[in-house]
């Protein structure tokens, strides 16, 4: 790794203690990474400081009295620094994604005393750095689009296969430390999605299945993150360019099961105007179809419930659109959710904000769902009581209900879902 | 019969650790695929579900899904429940800071299939200064 003057004086301590430790670590990362410098990065996303299960029971106990020291959380949270550091305002612009709870919802999704004091001492903490609570897997969707070309650095791999391969703006899927101290001194490795070569396509991905509804999107991006893993597949054969939300479906599903962190869709994306486009010199490693059979081979692929019963529904991964909530107002206008079913739907706040105005709120909240936002049911670890059986419309809230919640989970349309909260039966699944 | 094989790659993260081997051909998530409070693999379609990779030197492709990968790789550190080793074969952001936060000894790019040279069991010593593996049977 090759720093520059300014670089190296940030490292030497020139602008404090913590942008010091935040160019170390940011060094030695590049330097597992095997790049040869770091970029100047303006927009950072992250998940920042630890409200969340899992990582909030490593917080310090906060002394009677005092209030909770969130730069030492900072410190060992986000830095992996031993000792505590005096954390300065951001210099890039900096979104945080999903946080722990909805402060609106709290009661509803059972949340905890503490968890409410720190998700309260975390967006303190954003107001004082200058980080943006915005609360949301989606920024791109509630203001934060990058624009073409841009070097960022984000985490979230639904947000990161997003912004690369629908917007062409260049990031690798950064970790909680990384964003961190990219946020604090502006830079990150370049390597990987941020270089010419690194988003060359490698596998060809031939659609012959009529891929449609959002159910199919999310299987087919289930699918071939299984079989391409970590490489950036180029799919032709999709004639009609697809809309947002089922390209975000895709995306978030490849991510999950694979890690796809890029694709091409040729005459779709922005760098594949053509299959040479895609390429740009690179030698196709494999040639794969996906069609009906395959289709099915992906459904089978979220085999976890049995039981038809179903108490448990969750609309919103990632964080939904205003289209998809409008949809799931009208399902649901004029009808009652059975006794024993919760539906739960995730959206940003700022468009939470547009959905009371427009009065879809209203619909779905008078048929007993609600509609919430900052949080997800995985992440979150949120949830009504006694779940036995949850069902949602996204494949990888399906491939993570399982494994975080032990919730056995349907994967179906989101018609299939909001019919199974009205019922409390699952009749979902592919048609 | 005792014999030392001996691989040679690229240092990660410094350090020497020796350890039983933990060795799967699939890539394991973080978040959703571990639990930081055990050490424990909990993916439900992972091979090795139910396992715990805590003071083992864990031999695996890379690291896959959720960007919470390093951050759930620190709290089984700081839970104490970190392997002692990595040794892995595919490159990623993700295992990069992760290997660089769970601050063991970890190597990538060895000069021999891993997969086919290190077993479960194996007693394997990773020096991750040198970027080296030693296996001793």
């Amino acid at each position: 790794m090759k720093l520059t003057d300014d670089e190296q004086r940030v490292l030497d301590g020139s602008e404090g203690d913590a942008r010091a430790h935040a160019m170390d670590l940011l060094l030695r990362y590049g330097r597992a990474l095997g790049a040869e410098r770091l970029v100047d990065t303006d927009n950072v996303c992250g998940g920042f400081v630890g409200a969340l299960p899992g990582r909030r029971d490593l917080l310090p106990p906060v002394p009677e009295g005092e209030d909770r020291d969130m730069d030492a959380v900072y410190s060992l949270l986000n830095l992996d620094s031993d000792v505590r550091l005096d954390i300065p305002p951001v210099k890039a612009m900096t979104y945080r994604l999903i946080d722990a709870m909805d402060p609106d919802k709290a009661d509803v999704q059972r949340v905890s005393q503490e968890t409410k004091q720190i998700v309260a001492d975390v967006n303190k903490f954003c107001g004082k750095t200058g980080i943006n609570a915005c609360n949301t897997c989606t920024p791109y969707q509630i203001g934060n689009m990058p624009v073409h070309g841009q070097h960022c650095a984000w985490m979230e791999s639904s947000a990161v296969v997003y912004i690369n391969s629908v917007v062409g703006a260049r990031t690798n899927v950064e970790g909680a430390h990384s964003a961190s101290a990219a946020a604090l001194v502006g830079k990150i490795p370049y390597w990987g999605y941020h270089t010419p070569e690194g988003r060359r396509g490698t596998h060809h991905i031939v659609v012959e299945h009529d891929v449609q509804s959002m159910l199919d999107w999310g299987l087919m991006g289930y699918w071939i993150g299984e079989k391409v893993k970590t490489k950036v597949p180029i799919l032709s054969g999709i004639s009609a360019t697809p809309p947002p939300d089922k390209l975000k479906h895709f995306g978030a599903a490849a991510a999950s099961s694979g890690g796809v962190e890029m694709y091409h869709i040729v005459g779709v994306t922005p760098e594949a105007r053509s299959m040479d486009d895609a390429l740009r010199g690179n030698v196709i490693t494999d040639t794969l179809t996906f069609g009906r059979k395959e289709l099915e081979e992906a459904y089978g692929y979220f085999s976890t419930a049995t039981s038809r019963d179903v108490d448990f529904i969750v609309i919103g991964c990632p964080h939904a659109s205003l289209t998809q909530v409008k949809q799931v107002a009208e399902l649901l206008d004029g009808k009652k959710l059975s006794p024993n079913t919760d539906l739960w739907v995730f959206t940003p706040k700022a468009l939470k904000t547009m959905a009371d105005r427009i009065g879809y709120t209203e619909k779905i909240e008078r048929a007993g769902a609600h509609l919430m936002s900052d949080s997800c049911a995985a992440l979150s670890k949120v949830s009504p009581a006694d779940v036995k059986v949850a069902a949602t419309d996204s494949a990888k809230q399906a491939h993570y209900l399982p494994a975080i919640m032990k919730f056995p989970t349907w994967l179906g349309s989101t018609e299939d879902c909001v019919n199974a909260a009205l019922t409390g039966r699952w009749d979902g699944g592919l048609k | 019969m005792n014999k030392t094989i001996t691989l040679k790659g690229r240092s990660v993260v410094s350090g020497v650790a020796e350890a039983e081997a933990l060795v799967t051909r699939q890539r394991i998530s973080g978040f959703g695929g571990t639990d930081a409070m055990t050490g424990e693999i909990i993916e439900v379609r992972h091979e090795l579900c139910g396992q715990s990779f805590k003071g083992k030197v864990l031999v695996f492709p890379g690291a896959k899904g959720s960007s919470g990968w390093a951050s759930h790789f620190q709290s089984a550190r700081l839970h104490g429940n970190a392997p002692a080793a990595m040794i892995f074969t595919e490159m990623t952001t993700k295992m990069a800071l992760g290997a660089v936060v769970t601050r063991v000894p970890a190597v990538t790019d060895l000069d021999q299939d891993v997969f086919d040279v290190i077993k479960t069991g194996d007693i394997v010593r990773v020096d991750g200064t040198n970027g080296t593996v030693e296996i001793k049977r």
